[in-house]
């Protein structure tokens, strides 16, 4: 932001009221408080007002407003980002989408939705199971999350390695831009003449403009899919096991792997029978035709079995299937029951430093005397350590931050980045300036100020600044070097 | 395999001072799509910009540098059994990498396995300040910054030179069969969109001179059993006919002198009412036209269809070839053209008239 605002919040709220139903338009900090953060709630800001439009035209209309008085607007989904990127701007407004929840069009023939921004992720998928077919990407918050969040932070899932992430599952999104204008980037074919602004605006956050619709792909459901779960007695062997597979030629529909902390705390929770002794278990599930599944399937548990499997499951039901996923989908909520609080990452490294990266993380976790337990997207190399801690422990939150930021430095070093689905945010941004070099970043400043001249939409999230970067890198060196000294000291 | 990216850092900073623009090229093999290059420009040249830096096939993805020939990097993949899954064209032996992102080049399984935009991670590119940069990564999943790389595909050169790109291969099927059937045109598009809805390994659906071809990829098992249960032909020569449909190779391509226009747009949208002769490929979603017009004419019949329409080869590269652009649009990609090429170095109008 440039500019100072040039309009009062009560000023605004009566602006907003003119046009939308005033029970619509919240000012009271009371009401106030729910939309503080996102689903990471370690951050928290109140806005200085929320806004819940129901038209496209009155969405236009406050972005207008906003951009004419020079106030932030934070655009708002289902709240259920992990990076803070719907955190509120304090003199700000926050624009939620809740209200555009319908789905407008479903062509079977076509195969594709067109839906308003607040649709959730699996309704998508409940609608169009009638004519057999789904939506590709399914983040574990698909219960909750809208596909406007979704194209905002790219958001993936379990069957990303073969069925990809949202910027590969959609056609079109209509969106309005800082300036007002209301613009579609993309079509009904599968690809446009020119730049891909499209794909640009995916995993924007917010910051390039308000997604007001969206056009997505649907595919045909797979006639069957199996799961095999797989013990291993080395995280080494777990990982061998994974690039085993890959080099079969097997592609997965989905690839998970859990470490022994992880496989404990999910058992207990929904007693999925897991084997228990087991230091790894990977997840393999194979999707396809029947002739598919059967023949990938048993090739499949002959590659584990010839590297090292201590156990082998198959299901051999739906019901198996759901109650052997269950474990790995309820993993988050499980880990909350062993410990009063978790912080949850999402570096991702290439899958052949698998073994390195995880054991530095436990060295690092007995330097910051936290627990970790890792849940791990392991066809793509998306990591998600769960870091424990008890935020009413006075340090906690703190050792678990710096934990966090080790971690993703981490990723870096080998070669990965920082965010995986989960976005930059607000938590993220440190360490946006160990992922780029500083004409990187600049680079990214240009194409925002490209789309958002005055900086109004989402100002402060996604892009550190280049002094603040300087700053953390020459800080992050000292407490580098610090540490190198106590160590030979030690 | 060579590394010239300071020779190549070396003559945009050269041009830039010298207020110069520069005419990006790789392999020259696709000197014949967009608009006519300028012809004040001088050469920035990829083509000796080449070699494969990194490849892990467990990984599945592949870093080349940007003038690195597809053929070698297929060559390469192919060793381990692996294969650039959106069947890149090629227009040529020297058909490059770069170019391949830069015109966002995809074969007849792009609607099932992707696009090249679709594929790629990360980029290195050269902008206009003669800045070496890199967006995205070698990891399948990487949401860190503004997608860059993907920005790129299309861009046909206009925001910088793409010197190195990191692509996720993937394994080549076991099996291919090619089904082939008479079908007449109003038939066929509802047809390919219904096959296209059954969960079946289908990788290709195209339809040419009243013929309908499908091809199955993946398992044996399961492409044989699908082969078995689908109507249509088995074809013997399956895959040189995908091969000249991918390289514009086949006789709709070469047996005539009209222009070639190139319609993206709804897979299941009604045929634009436009006597001449089509080939359909992807399902339906690309549709080639051969036939003497006016892009502007063209433009709402590809509309009505939910997509869009382009000038792919022939006619009049003067005057524009790509679709036009709201104004807001117009705009914005002014911006980002310049907040890459503030000088407007690269490729001056070769996608628009006003880029």
């Amino acid at each position: 932001m440039t500019d100072k605002p040039t309009i009062s919040r009560e000023q605004l709220a009566d602006t907003f009221r003119q046009f939308i139903d005033p029970a619509f338009v919240i000012s009271d900090d009371e009401t106030l408080k729910p939309y503080e953060c996102d689903g990471l709630a370690m951050y928290r800001e109140l806005p200085m007002l929320v806004v819940l439009p129901d038209t496209v035209a009155h969405v236009q209309r406050v972005i207008c407003i906003c951009h004419e008085h020079n106030i932030p607007v934070v655009a708002r989904g289902a709240g259920t980002g992990l990076c803070a990127g719907a955190m509120p701007h304090k003199e700000g407004v926050v624009l939620s989408l809740a209200r555009f929840d319908r789905i407008l069009e479903l062509d079977p023939l076509a195969r594709t939705a067109r839906l308003q921004p607040g649709v959730r992720n699996l309704a998508i998928s409940e609608e169009a199971a009638q004519y057999g077919l789904y939506y590709g990407p399914d983040p574990s918050s698909q219960i909750a999350c809208s596909i406007g969040g979704n194209v905002a932070e790219n958001a993936g899932g379990v069957h990303c390695l073969k069925y990809g992430l949202t910027v590969h599952n959609i056609l079109s999104v209509e969106m309005i831009t800082a300036e007002g204008d209301r613009v579609t980037l993309g079509s009904d074919g599968l690809d446009c003449s020119g730049m891909d602004l499209l794909a640009l605006i995916t995993g924007s956050e917010g910051l390039l403009g308000v997604v007001t619709e969206v056009k997505v792909k649907l595919l045909p459901k797979p006639e069957v899919a199996q799961v095999i779960i797989a013990g291993f007695d080395s995280i080494e062997k777990a990982g061998d096991a994974v690039g085993g597979i890959i080099s079969h030629g097997i592609i997965p529909g989905g690839l998970e792997m859990m470490d022994s902390h992880a496989i404990i705390a999910t058992d207990d929770f929904c007693h999925a029978g897991y084997p228990r002794e087991a230091k790894a278990l990977l997840l393999c599930e194979v999707d396809g035709t029947e002739e598919e599944v059967q023949q990938h399937i048993a090739e499949a548990e002959a590659v584990f079995r010839k590297l090292g499997a201590t156990s082998i499951r198959t299901s051999q039901s739906e019901e198996e299937r759901a109650l052997l996923w269950k474990g790995r989908k309820s993993a988050f909520p499980a880990v909350g029951r062993i410990s009063p609080d978790y912080y949850c990452m999402d570096g991702t490294i290439p899958r052949r430093y698998l073994a390195r990266v995880l054991l530095a993380m436990e060295k690092m976790a007995e330097e910051f005397a936290l627990r970790v337990a890792n849940v791990f997207h392991a066809g793509d190399g998306n990591l998600h350590p769960l870091i424990l801690f008890d935020a009413n422990v006075p340090g906690e939150l703190e050792s678990a931050e710096a934990f966090g930021s080790r971690i993703l430095e981490l990723c870096v070093e080998v070669g990965g980045c920082i965010t995986g689905e989960h976005g930059v945010g607000v938590e993220k941004i440190r360490q946006m300036a160990v992922q780029f070099n500083d004409n990187e970043l600049q680079q990214f400043h240009d194409i925002k100020a490209a789309f958002d001249p005055t900086g109004i939409l989402n100002p402060g999230k996604g892009v550190p600044t280049l002094r603040f970067c300087q700053e953390y890198r020459s800080i992050e060196h000292k407490q580098h070097k610090h540490e190198q000294v106590e160590a030979s000291h030690g | 395999m060579a590394d010239q990216i300071q020779e190549l850092q070396e003559q945009v900073l050269q041009a830039r001072r010298n207020k110069q623009t520069l005419n990006i090229v790789g392999g020259g093999t696709k000197a014949f799509m967009g608009r006519l290059a300028s012809a004040d420009a001088s050469t920035l040249s990829l083509a000796g910009h080449t070699g494969i830096v990194e490849y892990h096939p467990v990984e599945l993805v592949l870093t080349a540098r940007a003038g690195t020939p597809l053929q070698d990097i297929e060559a390469a993949l192919a060793e381990h059994g692996q294969c650039l899954h959106f069947e890149p064209p090629r227009f040529g032996d020297r058909s490059t990498i770069g170019g391949t992102l830069a015109c966002n080049l995809s074969g007849p399984a792009r609607p099932w396995s992707g696009s090249v935009r679709d594929q790629v991670l990360g980029i290195r590119l050269l902008n206009g300040k003669g800045e070496h940069l890199r967006f995205g990564g070698e990891v399948l999943k990487n949401v860190a910054g503004y997608d860059v790389s993907r920005l790129q595909a299309g861009a046909m050169g206009t925001l910088g030179a793409i010197t190195e790109i990191s692509l996720k291969v993937m394994p080549k099927p076991a099996t291919t069969v090619t089904l082939v059937q008479d079908m007449a045109l109003d038939e066929v598009i509802h047809y390919m969109n219904k096959r296209s809805g059954e969960p079946k390994p289908i990788t290709g659906a195209c339809w040419v001179d009243g013929k309908v071809y499908l091809r199955l990829a993946g398992a044996r098992s399961a492409v044989d059993a699908t082969a078995e249960k689908w109507s249509g032909v088995v074809m013997a020569q399956g895959d040189q006919f995908w091969q000249q449909v991918r390289d514009l190779q086949h006789d709709f391509f070469k047996a005539s002198e009209a222009p070639l226009w190139r319609f993206s747009v709804g897979s299941a949208a009604t045929m634009p009412a436009l006597e001449g002769r089509w080939l359909l490929d992807w399902a339906g979603a690309q549709r080639w036209y051969r036939g003497q017009a006016t892009l502007s004419d063209l433009e709402p019949l590809a509309r009505a269809a939910g997509g869009q329409v382009s000038l792919f080869r022939g006619g009049d590269r003067a005057g524009e070839v790509m679709p036009a652009q709201p104004e807001a649009l117009k705009t914005i990609q002014r911006r980002v053209k310049n907040s890459f090429d503030p000088d407007g170095i690269f490729n001056p109008g070769r996608l628009y008239s006003w880029l």
